[in-house]
């Protein structure tokens, strides 16, 4: 019987297999940020290990850093700690790491794609959920805990149990104005947070393949917000000439790409559990609670708990409805929004940037709120200036930011106020995650750009 | 790691549901470079509430914590799971976690207890009523007990092994460094590398 992608991946890496025991898996690369990773190296020191590949190994500097004055020493001295931390263990372990100021700092997971180190058919990983994203080249990426960091550094490999797969099929195409965010979204509306549980995902269909690579990032960074372990799509053509010209793309392309080439789901392989979307009726969506599954299209009202049929989910409504600040019935459209978020490792790459400048250029955002645009990583940033964006963005009066993680989950300074609302790029709208008492819809760019000049939950079309 | 063969204390009941670990210990926390002292982080947001159940008197010496559905979503830090243990919490009990955290907990010695919904909601029953009743969940016997219950729990015999000689793995997995040696020898030269760093 054939295999799926995942199934071909995973067996292609498994350096040990024993009854009774998880497979010792080999990874191909570990990302590395300042969080997840003093513990692990510190475990290293303690039990005289080394790093196995510091050649498999890279750092950057993302979550905990400033977005303004980025080369003045950081302000907060347990930040500045957690900084230096990182920089000194990436030195006496000889692992290369890109800081802030370089020209290729930023998010963890717009470097690896960047930078050409995210490939088809590798194994990917990283003390971080969103390593997901990096499934878009048909890899097989997650996230890991900073126990598991260790482990890797020390061996790179990781004992892991199967996951079980799971197949999107999205079939159909995609209205103007709705993004692969928007299809993200509604998958997780329709399966649940723990929809993915257990599973490596295959996103799969015509409106999959239509999406462009930074869109199928999109949508594989926010697999672990539905629960699964990873989620990943078949390389294509697409794929191959992203990777085509960037700094580490394979010396031998040719031969690279005859490996890549049989990176698919066999024609007679099953998947665990399968699912179909209808690309068709899709909408944009926009969330309205607090965890990424409460989502509704945006012409949608606010729900009414009582109307929610299982017990758990309605007390979870209402206590959604009771943080948000929100009245049921009331239209999605009619919510009045104080901060726009554009950025992230779900929406801060060049396309992201773009959609939002081409609905923003020669216009200004509402005077209620503020708007801040956080590039993905320096290069995006760079590229972004080179094509005119930073203008654009702040001529309209939004605030033009360094590269980082930012407003995404508010660990520096870009945080929103007690009973903010922000509408937001990211990949979480948890109780505080953009700051303490804030609140978050996370939106696509067209929408956050559209509910920027609007002052509410707006989409291009209401301009 | 310390060994986990099987623990006795009183509960804590959080019903809630997709309790993340954003919630667990939010971001603002993370900025520590050791394992301890995140018990000041933890559910640090409903702390300040005199009615969270962690401020409850009943409540403040809890060691085996009952949770909701979809315990653990969201970020993989695993700061989440040090802080429930610097807390002092040596199990969670709930119907559904999130499979890094899980995973994390697992790894780092902390007992997650996967049981029915319909056996936490009767937990929490039991704890609510008398929130001194103990608990004894027990690695032995694969067993959570309570008043005159027991409940069976489901756990693979490596991960139990593992935490009850408290093993370390990554010790267990160097044992194995000539299939890891063995492996690269025949990794594709194409694969890519960090280093040297090409621009
Ligand atoms: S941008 Fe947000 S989701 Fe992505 S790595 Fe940073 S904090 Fe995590």
């Amino acid at each position: 019987m054939g295999k799926t992608l995942a199934e071909k991946i995973w067996e292609d890496h498994i350096v040990r297999q024993a009854d009774g025991e998880p497979d010792l898996l080999y990874i191909d690369l570990q990302l590395i940020h300042e969080v997840t990773s003093a513990q692990a190296f510190d475990g290293l020191r303690l039990a005289a290990r080394k790093v196995r590949r510091p050649d498999l190994t890279i750092a950057t500097e993302d979550h905990n850093t400033p977005t303004l004055d980025i080369l003045k020493p950081i302000a907060d001295p347990v930040s500045r700690l957690q900084i230096d931390t990182l920089r000194n263990n990436a030195k006496e372990f000889g692992i290369r790491i890109h800081s802030l100021g370089d020209a290729d700092q930023g998010v963890v997971h717009v470097v690896g794609p960047q930078l050409g180190i995210t490939q088809p058919g590798m194994t990917i990983v990283c003390g971080d959920s969103h390593t997901s994203t990096h499934g878009a080249f048909g890899a097989i990426a997650f996230g890991i805990g900073t126990s598991e960091v260790e482990h890797v550094l020390a061996t790179q490999t990781l004992p892991s149990n199967r996951p079980k797969t799971m197949a999107i099929n999205v079939e159909g195409t995609l209205k103007t104005g709705v993004t692969a965010k928007d299809v993200i979204l509604a998958i997780i509306a329709q399966i649940g947070t723990g929809g993915g549980q257990g599973y490596i995902i295959e996103y799969r269909g015509s409106a999959i393949r239509e999406l462009s690579m930074e869109g199928r990032m999109t949508v594989c960074n926010m697999s672990i917000e539905a629960g699964a372990r990873a989620g990943l799509i078949a390389p294509d053509q697409k794929t191959f000439d992203y990777i085509a010209g960037k700094p580490h793309a394979p010396e031998d392309f040719a031969e690279a790409q005859r490996y890549w080439q049989t990176l698919f789901t066999d024609s007679d392989a099953t998947f665990d559990h399968e699912i179909t979307l209808d690309a068709n009726n899709l909408e944009p969506f926009v969330t309205w609670g607090t965890n990424p599954g409460q989502g509704l299209p945006l012409n949608a009202s606010v729900p009414n708990p009582a109307d929610i049929a299982d017990v758990e989910e309605r007390g979870a409504a209402e206590r959604a409805l009771t943080y948000m600040g929100l009245t049921a019935g009331t239209p999605l459209k009619k919510i009045a929004i104080d901060t726009v978020f554009l950025g992230s490792c779900t929406n801060g790459r060049i396309e992201d940037l773009r959609a939002a400048a081409s609905i923003l250029e020669g216009k200004k955002i509402a005077s209620t709120l503020r708007m801040l645009v956080v590039p993905g990583s320096e290069r995006v940033r760079q590229q972004a200036m080179k094509e005119g964006l930073d203008k654009v963005f702040l001529d309209a009066g939004a605030e033009w930011r360094n590269a980082g993680c930012s407003m995404c989950l508010g660990m520096n300074p870009d945080q929103l106020a007690v009973g903010e609302r922000a509408a937001s790029t990211s990949n979480r709208n948890f109780e505080g995650r953009q700051g303490k008492g804030g609140r978050t819809h996370l939106v696509s760019p067209l929408v956050a750009a559209a509910t920027a000049i609007r002052g509410t939950l707006s989409s291009p079309a209401d301009l | 790691m310390e060994k986990f063969i099987k623990h006795t204390g009183s509960g804590v009941p959080l019903r809630r549901s997709n309790v993340d670990t954003d919630q667990i210990i939010p971001a603002v926390y993370l900025k520590r470079v050791t394992r301890d002292g995140f018990e000041d982080g933890l559910f640090s947001a409903w702390r300040s509430d005199p009615e969270f159940v962690l401020n409850k008197d009943e409540y403040k010496n809890g060691t085996v914590l009952v949770a909701g559905p979809e315990f653990g979503t969201g970020s993989s830090r695993e700061h989440a799971v040090w802080a429930l243990q610097n807390y002092g919490f040596k199990a969670v009990i709930s119907s559904r976690f999130a499979d890094i955290f899980r995973g994390n907990s697992l790894k780092g010695g902390l007992l997650t207890v996967i049981l029915p919904q319909e056996s936490v909601e009767a937990i929490w029953q039991a704890i609510e009523r008398d929130p001194s009743t103990s608990i004894t969940v027990d690695l032995e016997s694969r067993t959570v007990s309570y008043t005159d219950v027991t409940l069976p729990f489901e756990l693979d015999n490596y991960t139990r092994w593992r935490l009850m000689e408290g093993l370390d793995d990554i010790g267990l997995t160097l044992k194995h460094t000539a299939s890891i040696d063995a492996f690269e020898a025949k990794r594709e030269s194409y694969k890519p590398t960090t280093l040297p760093i090409r621009i």
